[in-house]
C-alpha cells in the first residue's frame, strides 16, 4: 500500500496549536499509552520482519531443519550467477515480471487518464460510469483470475469465439503476455482513473478559464494546464502502477500457472514458492531483497523524472 | 460553438462511455450466467449468454461438497476480514490521534519511521512474516490472516491526514469540562472522524476479503481456508469444472458487490483521495 500526500486547502500543514495548560494536564506517558497498541504491531510484523528478512537471507535457512548454518553473502553469490540453478530461475523470473511491468504501466496510465478526462464534465450519469469502470477493482484476484480463464480458454472461451481466432492465451508466449496484461487492465484500470479524476477535479476551473480567454486551443490548454496540474496525482499513480505490477502474482498463478516453462512465473511469484513450499528460505529472502532493490530504484527514477522542473 | 454540435458531441460522449460500460460488464454478467448453466452448458463452446437449461445444481454441488466446505470458507473470510478492519481501527485511531493533536517527545520520530514503510515494498516481510507468524504457532490458523498485515502504515497515515484538520476549539472546550485525553479521544474526536472510519473499515475490510497471496501459503488445512485461498484450490486441477467454479466466484463476490453497491461513494472517494493500492 503505498499513500499519496495531497495537500487540502490550508489543513495540510495545519499543526495544532496547543492551547496554554494541555501540556500540563496532560500525563507524560498519556501519548504513548495511545501509541503502545500500534506500535507493537509495527514491531513486530513490519520492524523486526524487515531485519529477520535479511539475517535470514545470510543463511541457509531450512524452516524444518535444525542446523541453519551462516551462509554470508553465498545466497546472493549464488543468484547474481545465471549459470547457477537458482540464479537462472531468479532472473527468469525477473524477466517475467519486467516485462508485465513494461508492458502493464504505460497502458495503466495512458487508458485511465483518457477514462478520467473522458468523465471529468458535469453531465448525468457520471458518477454510474465512474462506478461501472471501478467495478472489477473490487472483486478479489482470485475471482478476476478464473473468470478470465475461463473466457480466454483456447477451447471453449469467449475471446477465442468472439474475434474469431484460436489462440492458447494461457500457455502459448506471446499470447499469455497479452492475456495477462489485458486481464490486469481490465481489472485495475478503474482505479487509476478515480484516482486521475479527483486530481482533474482539483485543478482550478479559472486557469482553464483564463486559458480559454486566451484563446488557446483545446489541446494547448491541455498540454498547459490539465498536465502540469496533475503531476502530483501522477507521480503517485505511476509510482504506485509500478510497484503494483511488479508484485504482480494472482493473475499469473490462477491463469497461466507460470506457463509456458515457467516464463510467466514472475519474481514474486518464484520466491513465495522457493521461500513458503520447498522452504528455502535464505534464498527466497536473498531474492526478495534483490527485487526490492529493484522496486526502491524504480520509485526513485519516477521521482526523478517528475521533478518540480518550473521551480529551479 | 452552436447548441447542435455541442448536443451531439454530449450524445457522442455518452455512447463511447455507455459501449465502454458495457462491456466492462459483460465479463461479470457472463460468470453470473455461467453459474446457473449445468456442467455440459458451462463447457459448451458455443457462447451462452442465458443459460439454458437454467440450473441451481452448481450451487448446490458446491455447497454440499465436503472437498470444498465453501460456507466454511465464507464464514472464515467473514470472520478475517470484519476482525481485521477492526483491529486496524482499534490500533490506528489512537496513534493517529496522538500523532495529530498530542505534543511529546519523539513524535517527529515516530510518525518519520512509520511514513518511510510505506516505502518499503511488502516483498521482503513476505518470507519473515512467514516465521514470525510460525513461531507464534499462527499457521494454519485465521490471527495468521487478521493480525500482521494490521503493523501496515496506511490507517495511522489515512486517519493522521484527518484527525490534523479537526478544529481544535471543541477540545479545548472538552477540556475545560475536565475531560481527560482519553475522554477528549473517544467523545469529541472519534464522533467526528465517523466518515474516515468508516472508509478505512471499508478499505481494510475489501483489502482483506480479497487477499490471495498470503492466505493461500499461510492456511493449509481446508477447513481453516479463506474463500479465496480455498477457491485457488481449484487451480490445479485437471478438469476445471467452469460451472461450479463460476458459482464459487459468485459466492466470493456477494459480499465486496453489495458493499460496493451501498457504499460505493466513501469507497471511491476513500481511494481516490488517498490513494490506496492493494
Amino acid at each position: 500500500m503505498s499513500v499519496l500526500t495531497r495537500p487540502k486547502g490550508p489543513t495540510g500543514a495545519a499543526e495544532p496549536a496547543a492551547p496554554a495548560g494541555r501540556a500540563r494536564r496532560m500525563r507524560p506517558w498519556t501519548p504513548y499509552a495511545f501509541l503502545a497498541p500500534y506500535l507493537a504491531l509495527f514491531a513486530v510484523f513490519m520492524i523486526l520482519p524487515i531485519g529477520f528478512g535479511f539475517w535470514t537471507s545470510l543463511h541457509e535457512w531450512d524452516i524444518n531443519l535444525p542446523a541453519k548454518p551462516f551462509v554470508g553473502l553465498e545466497n546472493y553469490a549464488e543468484l547474481f550467477d545465471p549459470s547457477s540453478v537458482d540464479g537462472g530461475r531468479f532472473w527468469t523470473a525477473m524477466r517475467a515480471t519486467g516485462i508485465f511491468t513494461l508492458f502493464s504501466v504505460p497502458l495503466l496510465i495512458v487508458l485511465p487518464l483518457l477514462a478520467a478526462l473522458l468523465m471529468n464534465g458535469r453531465f448525468s450519469g457520471r458518477n454510474l460510469y465512474r462506478a461501472v469502470y471501478f467495478a472489477p477493482y473490487v472483486l478479489g484476484v482470485a475471482v478476476v483470475g478464473f473468470l478470465w480463464r475461463y473466457l480466454l480458454d483456447g477451447n471453449i472461451g469467449l475471446v477465442n469465439h468472439y474475434l474469431g481466432l484460436d489462440v492458447q492465451w494461457t500457455t502459448d508466449e506471446p499470447p499469455v503476455w497479452i492475456a495477462l496484461v489485458g486481464v490486469t487492465v481490465w481489472w485495475t484500470l478503474g482505479l487509476n482513473a478515480v484516482i486521475f479524476l479527483a486530481g482533474l477535479q482539483d485543478i482550478p476551473r479559472e486557469l482553464h478559464e483564463a486559458a480559454m480567454v486566451d484563446g488557446a486551443s483545446a489541446w494547448r490548454r491541455f498540454r498547459a494546464v490539465t498536465l502540469p496540474g496533475l503531476r502530483p496525482v501522477t507521480v503517485f499513480v505511476v509510482n504506485a502502477t509500478i510497484l503494483a505490477s511488479a508484485n504482480m502474482f494472482g493473475q499469473a498463478y490462477l491463469i497461466t500457472a507460470g506457463a509456458p516453462a515457467d516464463r510467466t512465473k514472475t519474481a514474486i511469484y518464484l520466491i513465495a514458492e522457493t521461500g513458503l513450499r520447498q522452504f528455502d528460505m535464505g534464498t527466497a529472502s536473498a531474492m526478495s531483497f534483490i527485487l526490492a532493490a529493484f522496486l526502491m530504484a524504480a520509485s526513485a527514477l519516477v521521482f526523478g523524472a517528475f521533478r518540480d522542473r518550473s521551480a529551479r | 460553438m452552436t447548441r447542435d454540435t455541442r448536443g451531439l458531441r454530449r450524445a457522442l460522449l455518452h455512447l463511447v462511455l455507455a459501449v465502454i460500460a458495457a462491456l466492462y460488464l459483460s465479463p461479470l454478467v457472463y460468470m453470473l450466467s455461467t453459474s446457473f448453466k449445468t456442467r455440459e452448458g458451462a463447457g459448451s463452446t458455443d457462447p451462452q449468454w442465458i443459460p439454458d437449461p437454467f440450473t441451481t445444481d452448481a450451487y448446490r454441488e458446491i455447497l454440499n461438497s465436503p472437498d470444498s466446505p465453501i460456507l466454511t470458507w465464507f464464514l472464515n473470510s467473514l470472520i478475517a476480514a470484519t476482525g481485521h478492519a477492526a483491529l486496524v481501527l482499534v490500533t490506528a485511531a489512537p496513534a493517529a490521534y496522538a500523532l495529530a493533536r498530542l505534543r511529546f517527545r519523539g513524535r517527529n520520530a515516530i510518525f518519520a519511521v512509520v511514513v518511510a514503510t510505506l516505502f518499503v515494498p511488502p516483498v521482503v516481510l513476505l518470507i519473515p512474516n512467514f516465521l514470525i507468524v510460525n513461531e507464534l504457532a499462527w499457521v494454519d490458523s485465521l490471527p495468521a490472516v487478521i493480525v500482521p498485515a494490521a503493523a501496515g502504515a496506511f490507517g495511522v497515515f489515512f486517519l493522521r491526514q484527518f484527525f490534523l484538520t479537526l478544529p481544535g476549539e471543541l477540545e479545548e472546550a472538552a477540556e475545560l469540562d475536565g475531560c481527560n485525553r482519553w475522554q477528549i479521544f473517544t467523545s469529541v474526536a472519534l464522533p467526528l472522524a465517523k466518515p474516515a472510519l468508516v472508509t478505512l473499515f471499508l478499505l481494510s475490510f475489501l483489502t482483506n476479503w480479497n487477499d490471495f497471496l498470503w492466505p493461500i501459503y499461510v492456511l493449509l488445512s481446508p477447513e481453516s481456508l479463506t474463500l479465496p485461498a480455498g477457491l485457488g484450490n481449484f487451480q490445479g486441477a485437471n478438469n476445471i469444472r467452469y460451472d461450479l467454479l463460476m458459482a464459487g466466484a459468485v459466492i466470493a463476490s456477494l459480499p465486496v458487490i453489495a458493499l460496493y453497491l451501498v457504499a460505493q461513494r466513501w469507497v471511491i472517494e476513500g481511494i481516490s483521495r488517498s490513494g490506496l493500492k492493494g
